[in-house]
């Protein structure tokens, strides 16, 4: 992901992180007469349409736990129950089954005042169309959330003053919100939201009535936030650019269930069935993927002290025009070319040919698109080396081509696990 | 249809008049009194000014919300009755008017409240406002005469139940129609009710409610004639006068008066509702409002020019 996450979850499949921010488990919602037997029906795996009308299941076993810290990304399309399941992680609808925990609070069977004390304290949102008082200025506005909580008036002007400064809204307190533009309105939300100071944000398609350049320019700014406030965001969207480009972890609805949690890289890499494979085929996939996805076991390493000959066998068994020179210690001490090593070899000698130390070197988490850059530059392999210095792969340029393509126009999950293409002999 | 025997709802409606007006006439009594004090207390403080006094100052409230052109109208309006020798009935008026509107909203907008927020109120309320605002009024003149006599009183009542309906209904619809998502801020961010009714339901719904207050105060005027069948004092009874003695010439000035005070009340909580740019009030505060921008814009400029300064004193300290 992008440098500004500093998310612990961001490397691939990690287990579910240890402390959770928000947990949700086995959650349903269901509109309309009969809940219950409706739920029962749902257990026993019936279909959503299978039920009566005037009954309908906007959620349906929903899990999941947040990481504090994290950026967890909900994602579906219209109708597909994100609105409501967003709406029920902090009581403004009441959950028809299962659980929400928000940090130690349970938020199912609170009473109204105990539910009232937690969006308090704990949880904030922002909506999709600002929802901000018209009738009051951007400071007073700011100031809302503790205004609530009956902060004196100084204190709560002088923090929200505060929060407006940290979305870049210095300056403005004094207008209403109409004299603002969409993105400015919204950094309102925001900054209303950050008064509250509370652990966990909500974000309702906060960005989706922005046009795209102001909402790119939100998305790089939350991040941003994020990086500096550390909170936990829950974000919902129906746009999977954004997901990817924000989620730490994503989970894709469809038609009130969540089909798929994972990173970015997972849902792309490794979409759980068919509708998440169509979704993806869609994005740009180089802001997506990064180094850690893509790169092959590094096989064509050599030692230091190895001689030609081992280097020459190296090569014709790997197909491969160079091999890295690899310390005991994992570190890359630089590469050796063919036409070096058979000169070496017809000379007789048994030493490894004098090596180019010019090998790029880039970190598990660049993106794709910046790969590009730094394979133009040389023809060798990419090294992609721990914060340490270790190798942990490499990425040949045609690995790099590859990785681009889709994988449901290749049929099969070529690019899948990418590991063991090189691995096996092919 | 002899075979349908009479239900005897005429009987009824009489007995519980008949038993309201033998064991409850204290409170009667008392209910008559303050309708009759505050009514024709606000008449004696008109009246303690120069007719031309209160003409000026309701001019200038006109303008301040509305515009200055139709503080003129009101302030011309109102000396001209005061020439057709209508002063005090006026005046009469306009308090009973102003006594049974705020009577009918202090009653009708805690029920259009309650009716917003729970249906069940709202299937209750409706059919009762749809009852008080068709039948006819001289039907309820009659026990409203029996149970405060003649003046003031039996005027307030009877407006009260012909106006009330507007106040509820529009508070309701004003309550509903608020911006669901503003709404869910203010629980989002943990507001009690109370303090989402105060903060974002009613001022957003201002509009809407000021709405239901302009045609409370217009169906009260309507009722003026009607409180001077039943003997309360003001431009209703000179109406009635006129009509029992075929006065042409006192019925048109009466009725004239009349319409001065409607186009009076109505423009102005018009105004109250959708503010205004050409009002007086609206100009000072814009005047005032852009001095605090320009003086944080100056603060903000300063700023930066004490920096680029600060900035700049080193350098040239160096050189």
């Amino acid at each position: 992901m992008t440098e500004t996450t500093t998310s612990p979850s961001t490397s691939a499949s990690a287990p579910p992180p240890h402390e959770s921010a928000l947990s949700v488990d086995r959650l349903y919602k269901v509109f309309g007469k009969g809940g219950r037997d409706a739920i029962e029906l749902l257990r026993q795996g019936g279909d959503r349409n299978e039920l009566p009308t005037g009954t309908t299941a906007a959620v349906i076993d929903a899990s999941f736990e947040v990481a504090v810290g994290e950026i967890f990304v909900v994602m579906g399309l219209s109708g597909s129950g994100k609105s409501t399941l967003i709406r029920t992680l902090n009581g403004l609808l009441e959950p028809t089954a299962g659980s929400v925990t928000i940090g130690t609070d349970r938020l199912d069977g609170a009473s109204p005042r105990e539910l009232r004390e937690i969006r308090r304290n704990r949880v904030s949102m922002v909506f999709q169309h600002f929802a901000l008082l018209p009738h009051r200025t951007v400071l007073e506005n700011a100031a809302y959330p503790l205004e609530l909580r009956g902060v004196p008036k100084a204190e709560r002007l002088a923090r929200a003053e505060e929060s407006l400064g940290m979305v870049g809204l210095d300056g403005w307190g004094p207008y209403l919100p109409s004299e603002l533009s969409g993105g400015m309105r919204q950094r309102v939300g925001l900054a209303r939201a950050l008064t509250a100071g509370t652990d966990v944000l909500l974000m309702d398609e906060a960005f989706s009535a922005l046009d795209p350049l102001i909402r790119k320019e939100m998305q790089d700014q939350l991040l941003e936030l994020q990086a500096k406030v550390g909170m936990t965001i829950v974000f919902i969207t129906h746009d999977l650019n954004e997901a990817m480009r924000l989620g730490d972890r994503i989970a894709m609805m469809r038609d009130g269930r969540i089909v798929q949690v994972g990173t970015p890289e997972e849902i792309l890499t490794d979409p759980a069935n068919d509708y998440v494979a169509q979704f993806v085929a869609e994005v740009d996939r180089a802001r997506v993927l990064t180094a850690s996805s893509v790169m092959e076991r590094p096989v064509a390493v050599i030692g230091p002290e190895a001689g030609p000959r081992t280097a020459h066998r190296l090569m014709r068994e790997h197909q491969t025009s160079a091999l890295l020179v690899v310390s005991r210690d994992r570190k890359v001490q630089g590469i050796v070319w063919e036409d070096d090593v058979a000169e070496a070899l017809r000379q007789g000698s048994d030493r490894l040919p004098q090596m180019s130390r010019d090998v790029a070197r880039v970190s598990p988490n660049t993106q794709l698109a910046d790969l590009f850059a730094e394979s133009a530059s040389t023809r060798a392999p990419l090294a992609v080396v721990e914060e340490s210095g270790a190798l942990v792969g490499l990425i040949p340029r045609v690995t790099l081509l590859t990785a681009l393509a889709d994988p449901g126009t290749n049929g099969v999950d070529a690019d899948a696990e990418p590991l063991e293409t090189t691995g096996g002999a092919r | 249809m002899s075979w349908l025997p009479h239900i005897p709802l005429g009987v009824g409606a009489r007995a519980v008049v008949d038993w309201i007006n033998t064991y409850l006439p204290d409170q009667l009594d008392w209910i008559a009194a303050r309708f009759n004090d505050s009514a024709g207390g606000l008449t004696t403080f008109f009246l303690l000014f120069h007719p031309l006094l209160v003409a000026a100052v309701l001019g200038l409230l006109a303008a301040w919300v509305r515009s200055i052109w139709f503080g003129i109208f009101v302030t011309a309006g109102l000396v001209l009755t005061m020439s057709l020798g209508l002063w005090t009935q006026t005046m009469q008026t306009l308090s009973m008017v102003v006594v049974a509107t705020v009577i009918a909203l202090v009653i009708g907008i805690p029920i259009g409240i309650l009716a917003a927020r729970s249906s069940v109120v709202s299937t209750i309320v409706r059919p009762v406002l749809d009852f008080l605002q068709t039948i006819p009024a001289l039907v309820y003149l009659v026990p409203v005469v029996i149970f405060f006599s003649i003046g003031f009183a039996p005027g307030v009542v009877a407006t009260i139940v012909f106006a009330i309906a507007p106040g509820v209904r529009l508070t309701e619809l004003a309550i509903r129609q608020v911006d669901a998502e503003t709404v869910e801020a203010g629980e989002a961010f943990g507001g009690t009710p109370w303090q989402i009714l105060r903060g974002i339901q009613l001022p957003l719904g201002l509009p809407t409610i000021m709405a239901g207050v302009n045609q409370v105060i217009m169906l009260a005027l309507s009722m003026v004639v009607m409180a001077g069948f039943v003997g309360a004092p003001g431009l209703g009874k000179t109406v009635t006068g006129a009509f029992s003695r075929i006065d042409v010439a006192v019925g048109f000035e009466a009725g004239l008066a009349i319409v001065i005070l409607a186009i009076f009340l109505d423009r102005l909580t018009g105004a109250f509702g959708q503010p205004t740019p050409h009002s007086l009030g609206a100009k000072v505060r814009g005047r005032r409002q852009a001095a605090a921008q320009a003086a944080v814009a100056a603060q903000a400029a300063d700023q930066q020019v004490d920096q680029a300064t600060r900035g700049a004193r080193p350098a040239r300290s160096h050189a």
